[in-house]
């Protein structure tokens, strides 16, 4: 219980330049993204000169040190990005928000040398980064990932497959989660055997082996990946052996609220685009915005989309302050953004009816885009499992 | 290689909000203000020139309203060196006359080879102040500029104008007021380095008290014109849109016009 004598817990207020960097972006999102968005879900196809335009407008930056070229932003103000970006496309969105998630581990637990090596590149927008930790028999379920690091002199070998990684037939660089020997002690818990790598490709024995075709976020793309035999050195290891889960657990606290940004984006998106026909649209002699059923919808469209916008930039201030509830606040800012933009955007297709249902507007795919941040950075299920621990005191 | 670049803050296009105050005067409040459109065409001509040479400087100047260091922030985001800013409670409700001599008075206390100036604003849209400053000054006045080729070591400038038939060039020795518009090229983005950077860039602030002019001609008090009234043009009665072939089309406007006697 905090008592009259514990600090003030931090809440946020926009600084002017958090204003400058979100209105830039949104310009930017609304000039060249808008137009792009339609044909991307249509066509499937990464949008390379998307990637392009956030790299030249620096916004790819966001995430990184300043000594390596990148614009040492805050969790908050990376989340005003990807959230501005989202509104437009959400596939856009999840460009910043991949890069941030898979770098993550690097910047939170790459010695010097290893950032030096790798951030500039990555700042710059020159190299992307994919996150590779799930497989497809291990989801939910981390530690039960089969993916191995064998060492062999100064490498290790790894061999495997992940699943559903984004961005996994673009990046240059894969952050790998694999299962090291640590000694062969057999009572050692799963979930402290994994290690983290920073894989470098293309490199002989790495295979991307299939693209999904997904309901939404048709843009970007969604690879399976094989590993046979890749040789990595000791030097690309992030963190010591065993640490792998930790610095996975580590990750998400910091790049769920990545993902409830693009969910709130994708909400307002809709909620734009619904608010808008519902003043046009004339029914019965009326605006149908005026009528209360139409009108009742938007109200709570419109409270529960701001209301995950302020969970998720409190969350921020939060996480980024050191709270020692960082999970539960990530997971709680994620679990509603998700259910949220799900929610708006399924009323977004039904404010517009059957206009709602066909691809002249954009919001049923919108509620296609919306459906995955329920599903991926950990499923909703796994949010409240994180949210409820942390209220009940873990079982130890 | 020095550029002056006029910059006005004016009520975003975009918005369609623009409305008069009580006082016949624009309501900058009403709308959020952005930079100028042919000022940011301007801008980014100067930013090329002074890219391409390798060296230079581009200091903004603007005579504005108390609150226009957030609109000028943006321009500085571009990569503008510096701004300065003219404003004064008299400055309010100023006329083209007025605007013209203030900004000349202010060019008087600054160092440039080059002056570049939107050929108007949107929202004023007289299209007189660049070329009234240049006669204040006694410089030369390149208008409607699409091309601007500077060369330093003559100290003299040449300038692409469109024409009917392609384009003409002028030349003038330097210093000069060049006027441009969106031929010259889409402004950039500021980028996010850009405007972070943009924090740090110097605003200099002078009110009339700094600047060598007669006030007494000066401001709203002088102001030559007056806006006696504004009003939305009436709503329009039911069109007919005809469509279909040019034969059809040519024939429905024939009896269209037969009907109302006019032919």
């Amino acid at each position: 219980m905090p008592t009259v004598t514990d600090p003030p817990p931090p809440t946020y207020r926009l600084t002017e330049e958090q204003v400058l960097l979100r209105d830039a972006v949104r310009t930017l999102a609304e000039e060249r993204v808008v137009p792009r968005a339609a044909e991307i879900d249509r066509t499937g196809e990464f949008p390379e000169d998307l990637r392009k335009l956030l790299a030249a407008q620096d916004i790819l930056a966001l995430p990184f040190p300043e000594e390596h070229g990148g614009l040492g932003a805050d969790l908050l103000t990376i989340c005003l990005a990807v959230e501005q970006l989202s509104r437009a496309c959400a596939t856009t969105g999840l460009i910043l928000a991949v890069q941030e998630l898979a770098s993550l581990p690097l910047l939170l637990a790459g010695t010097d040398e290893q950032n030096a090596r790798f951030a500039p590149k990555l700042a710059s927008g020159e190299h992307l980064i994919a996150f590779a930790l799930t497989e497809a028999e291990a989801g939910s379920d981390v530690a039960a990932i089969r993916t191995t690091a064998t060492r062999d002199g100064d490498d290790y070998i790894i061999n495997g497959s992940k699943r559903f990684i984004s961005h996994g037939s673009v990046a240059d660089l894969i952050t790998v989660f694999a299962v090291t020997d640590a000694g062969a002690d057999a009572e050692t818990p799963r979930r402290e055997r994994l290690s983290c790598f920073i894989v470098e490709v293309p490199t002989p024995g790495f295979a991307v082996t299939r693209i999904e075709h997904k309901m939404g976020m048709r843009g970007s793309p969604t690879a399976e990946l094989a590993f046979d035999g890749v040789r990595v050195p000791a030097a690309n290891r992030i963190g010591d052996e065993g640490a792998g889960f930790g610095l996975a657990m580590k990750t998400f606290d910091r790049s769920r609220p990545g993902i409830a940004a693009q969910a709130v984006g994708i909400a307002q998106g809709a909620l734009d685009v619904a608010t808008a026909y519902a003043r046009d649209r004339k029914q019965f002699g009326k605006r149908i915005g005026d009528l209360q059923m139409v009108g009742a919808m938007l109200a709570d469209m419109d409270a529960a989309t701001e209301s995950a916008r302020q969970l998720l930039y409190k969350a921020c201030v939060e996480i980024e302050a050191g709270a020692p509830d960082a999970s539960r606040w990530s997971a709680m800012c994620k679990l509603v953004a998700g259910d949220a933009a799900m929610r708006v955007t399924t009323d977004a297709v039904q404010v517009l009816g059957g206009y709602g249902y066909i691809d002249e507007f954009p919001v049923e795919r919108m509620m296609r885009d919306a459906k995955l941040t329920q599903l991926y950075e950990g499923t909703q299920q796994i949010q409240r499992l994180v949210v409820a621990r942390a209220l009940l005191g873990k079982d130890s | 290689m020095r550029i002056v670049v006029l910059v006005k803050p004016v009520p975003d296009p975009a918005s369609a909000g623009e409305r008069l105050g009580p006082d016949g005067r624009l309501d900058r409040a009403a709308v959020p203000a952005v930079v100028n459109g042919n000022d940011e065409y301007v801008l980014e001509a100067a930013l090329k020139l002074i890219e391409a040479a390798g060296e230079g400087e581009i200091t903004l100047l603007s005579m504005a309203p108390t609150n226009a260091p957030e609109t000028l922030r943006k321009a500085l985001a571009m990569g503008a060196t510096r701004a300065v800013h003219v404003t004064d409670p008299a400055l309010g409700g100023s006329d083209h006359v007025s605007t013209a001599k203030v900004l000349a008075a202010a060019l008087g206390t600054l160092e440039y080879d080059m002056v570049f100036a939107g050929i108007d604003s949107s929202d004023g849209v007289g299209g007189v102040v660049p070329a009234a400053i240049a006669a204040h000054l006694g410089l030369p006045y390149l208008s409607y500029a699409a091309k601007i080729e500077p060369d330093m070591g003559n100290r003299s400038v040449r300038v692409r104008r469109i024409s009917a038939t392609g384009y003409d060039v002028l030349e003038a020795p330097l210093p000069v007021v060049i006027g441009g518009t969106q031929a010259l090229g889409e402004p950039r983005y500021p980028s996010l380095k850009g405007i972070m950077a943009a924090r740090n860039k110097e605003i200099v602030t002078k009110s009339l008290a700094d600047l060598d002019v007669d006030t007494s001609g000066i401001g709203g008090a002088a102001a030559t014109t007056a806006v006696l009234d504004s009003r939305l043009p009436p709503a329009r009665a039911a069109t007919e849109v005809v469509r279909g072939t040019p034969a059809e089309g040519a024939a429905r406007i024939v009896d269209f016009l037969a009907e109302r006697r006019l032919i």
